[in-house]
């Protein structure tokens, strides 16, 4: 009961800013909107038993990406941009068409839910130690992806001081 | 105790109470820091500090408040008011919220959480929007540079932080507070024994993110104005404030629990060293006596009844503590609570002294001496110490030494690394200036 | 307890809202804080599923998916900051150099 309270709060809090940073005028207030969607996110997180990507998702997330959008944003900030229209010229027909492809996932999920037993509650094995295991997962089985991460952070730091030099 | 254990029972009651202590303490707490702040910074420029307000000046934070709650409050013309009046609310919620994970004693916490310490980081590094979304919303050139410049220091600082947590956090096996203070506890010796380079790469970084000196140039006065807290008066300044004396609280808190043992005493898990536990009463007792000593010799008869009942309390909290010290074994959960307490409060005192001492010790840091600090000298340091320690965990684990034993040639070679990085990274200022004054001769 | 239905139906929520805001916006930071949104759905996903069947390897992706995202918002930006010095545009229909 309270676990389906919070999953609506959450989840409406999420669509709400989902749909606030797409919509607002000042890029500022879209990123704020995107901050607090980005938080209900981590809550889902919660929900879902998976501490560890909670406070992964609060620290990387909300801590690092959005204050390096922040940042973009002030350093590059227009008062025109105000002023400018908001949507493109094709923002009907891309619209529809997204709506279609909504409605076909849509479609995918509750018809396959049958299939997956994705209507019944789960099968609940995880165990509160999240973070170990998580551990063990990422250092163990999944070691290869994770120096291929390291690797790729390193070009995209090496490539994000390149693209902010004044002169290369 | 029948009603307290009922009480306890129902999970959500004592949680609640601790945080509603835990909220209304906290604003009070915080500006007793600042009179205490003041106080200490009198001592060491050799003059008293505030002493009109009140006797002794104890009154002055009440008298702060007051006068910051009917303070006109000024929204500049083109700011933007939502995110205006947003951004100390984030401050303060981020400080507020860490308080939730931290151990204070063994029962007084609010929430046992098994990523407890990776909480606290996740939510400190909230308080980042409480400063840029602050310094944007003033509309004002130099609330947005101070707080940009902030923001960076922050977020460079918080990289050697964590870095320094996930040393600890080895040494301890796990994230939580209350399994990290038993690992030190039965390990018997404090990490900070183990892994001092830890406790000092978490020392400074810790000054650095709650915008302390040396490292405040985001908001020196001279500097920036305030940075991005110019525009800010009132009772809005007074909760960036609050956010900022609670932040120290909290970095204190964690430092606490991760390298200095928590509530726990020195040696805890030697029971030849008891005695060790009548050491609070015994320090409260020196207190008391000295303010007994002091008390006649004060010019005004208003702070002769102060220092007097000060030396009471003293008095009283000395008897209190040691009885609890000296309590047969069947009031445990009592005695417990009361030593830990104080040892908690004692520790949190030691570092909030020492980030006071260096306030007023150190000459401020120019910003990108500030970043080639964080960049250059702390952040590799970390990451060496995190290699370094985690090659004394092995030695421990595959040829059974000890773990003092285990962990010095760790700390030995990062002491070396940390030697080799202030020498050849930090040392290029001189080259530098020795160039210049050379150009200057010549 | 809750299906894991209604987390897929979240995701395809968050998802939907963030291909709109891609195709649509003309500023090009919004249309990278949509993409930010797009991960995030597909995290949620990632995540139910972890739930559903009850290992952490759901979780564990979603952690190399974080990394993507964060590592794809630095290079994103840094390439609009040197755009913006060069054009001083920060709309997707006037930056049309290799048009013809």
């Amino acid at each position: 009961m309270l676990d389906l309270g919070l999953f609506y709060f959450f989840g409406a809090l999420a669509v709400v800013g989902a749909v606030l940073t797409v919509l607002a005028r000042n890029v500022v207030h879209s990123a704020v909107y995107l901050i607090t969607s980005l938080l209900a996110t981590a809550g889902i997180f919660l929900l879902l038993k998976a501490q560890f990507l909670f406070a992964v998702q609060i620290i990387l997330y909300v801590g690092g990406i959005m204050v390096l959008f922040i940042f973009v944003i002030m350093l590059v900030n227009l008062e025109v941009a105000l002023h400018q229209l908001r949507f493109n010229r094709q923002k009907w027909v891309a619209g529809l068409l997204v709506l279609a492809l909504a409605v076909q996932l849509g479609i995918a999920i509750s018809g396959g839910s049958d299939t997956f037993g994705l209507g019944m509650n789960s099968s609940g094995r995880l165990s509160p130690e999240n973070t170990e295991q998580v551990g063990q997962r990422l250092f163990g089985q999944y070691m290869v992806p994770f120096e291929v991460a390291s690797i790729l952070l390193l070009v995209a730091m090496i490539g994000a001081v390149v693209m902010g030099k004044k002169r290369i | 105790m029948a009603v307290l254990d009922y009480m306890l029972q129902q999970n959500w009651l004592w949680p609640l109470v601790c945080a509603v202590v835990i909220v209304a303490v906290l604003p009070l707490l915080a500006g007793y820091v600042v009179l205490m702040e003041r106080k200490v910074m009198a001592d060491m420029q050799a003059r008293l500090g505030p002493m009109r307000v009140g006797p002794h000046g104890l009154l002055q934070p009440i008298a702060d408040a007051l006068k910051l709650l009917i303070k006109e409050d000024i929204i500049p013309q083109k700011a933007d008011a939502v995110i205006f009046w947003l951004a100390p609310l984030l401050s303060v919620t981020a400080a507020m919220l860490a308080y939730s994970a931290l151990a204070f004693g063994p029962a007084f916490q609010i929430a046992e959480l098994n990523i407890g310490l990776l909480f606290i980081v996740a939510v400190s590094a909230m308080g980042v929007y409480g400063i840029v979304l602050g310094g944007w919303a003033s509309n004002s050139h130099y609330s947005l540079l101070g707080a940009l410049r902030s923001t960076a220091q922050v977020i460079s600082y918080e990289t050697a932080a964590g870095m320094a947590l996930i040393s600890g956090v080895m040494l301890a096996g796990s994230l939580s507070t209350r399994q990290i203070m038993d690992a030190q506890t039965s390990a018997g010796f404090w990490f900070v024994l183990l892994n001092p380079i830890g406790f000092f790469i978490y020392l400074v970084a810790s000054i650095a993110e709650t915008n302390r000196a040396p490292f405040d140039m985001p908001e020196a006065e001279s500097e920036l104005v305030a940075g991005y807290m110019t525009e800010y008066s009132g009772f809005r300044w007074a909760i960036y404030f609050l956010a900022e004396y609670a932040n120290m609280i909290v970095v204190a808190g964690i430092a606490t629990t991760l390298f200095l043992g928590g509530w726990a005493r020195p040696f805890a898990s030697i029971a030849a060293l008891n005695f060790l536990d009548y050491i609070p009463g015994v320090v409260l007792l020196g207190v008391a006596g000295y303010c007994f000593y002091r008390a006649p010799k004060q010019p005004v008869a208003a702070q002769k009844i102060t220092l007097a009942l000060f030396g009471g309390l003293c008095l009283l909290l000395a008897v209190i503590l040691s009885g609890a010290a000296a309590a047969p074994q069947q009031y445990q959960a009592a005695r417990e609570g009361i030593l830990g307490g104080a040892w908690f409060l004692a520790k949190v005192g030691a570092y909030l002294y020492s980030f006071m001492w260096f306030r007023f010790t150190f000459p401020r840091f120019r910003f990108d001496q500030l970043m080639k600090l964080g960049w250059y000298f702390l952040i590799p340091l970390s990451i060496v110490n995190v290699i370094a320690i985690g090659g004394g965990l092995i030695l421990e684990k595959e040829m059974g030494w000890g773990r003092f034993m285990a962990l010095l040639p760790a700390n030995v070679f990062t002491l070396a690394v940390a030697w080799f990085l202030v020498r050849n990274s930090l040392a290029q200022e001189k080259t530098v200036a020795a160039g210049l004054a050379g150009e200057a001769e010549g | 307890m809750i299906p894991t239905s209604h987390y897929l139906f979240l995701s395809l929520a968050l998802f939907t809202i963030g291909v709109i805001g891609v195709v649509t916006r003309r500023n090009v930071i919004i249309i990278l804080m949509s993409i930010e949104l797009i991960l995030n759905a597909v995290n949620i996903n990632l995540v139910a599923f972890a739930h559903h069947w009850g290992n952490v390897d759901g979780q564990v992706f979603a952690i190399f998916v974080i990394t993507d995202a964060a590592a794809e918002a630095a290079v994103g930006l840094g390439i609009i900051i040197a755009f913006f010095r060069n054009r001083e545009t920060l709309l997707a229909d006037e930056m049309d150099l290799l048009k013809w």
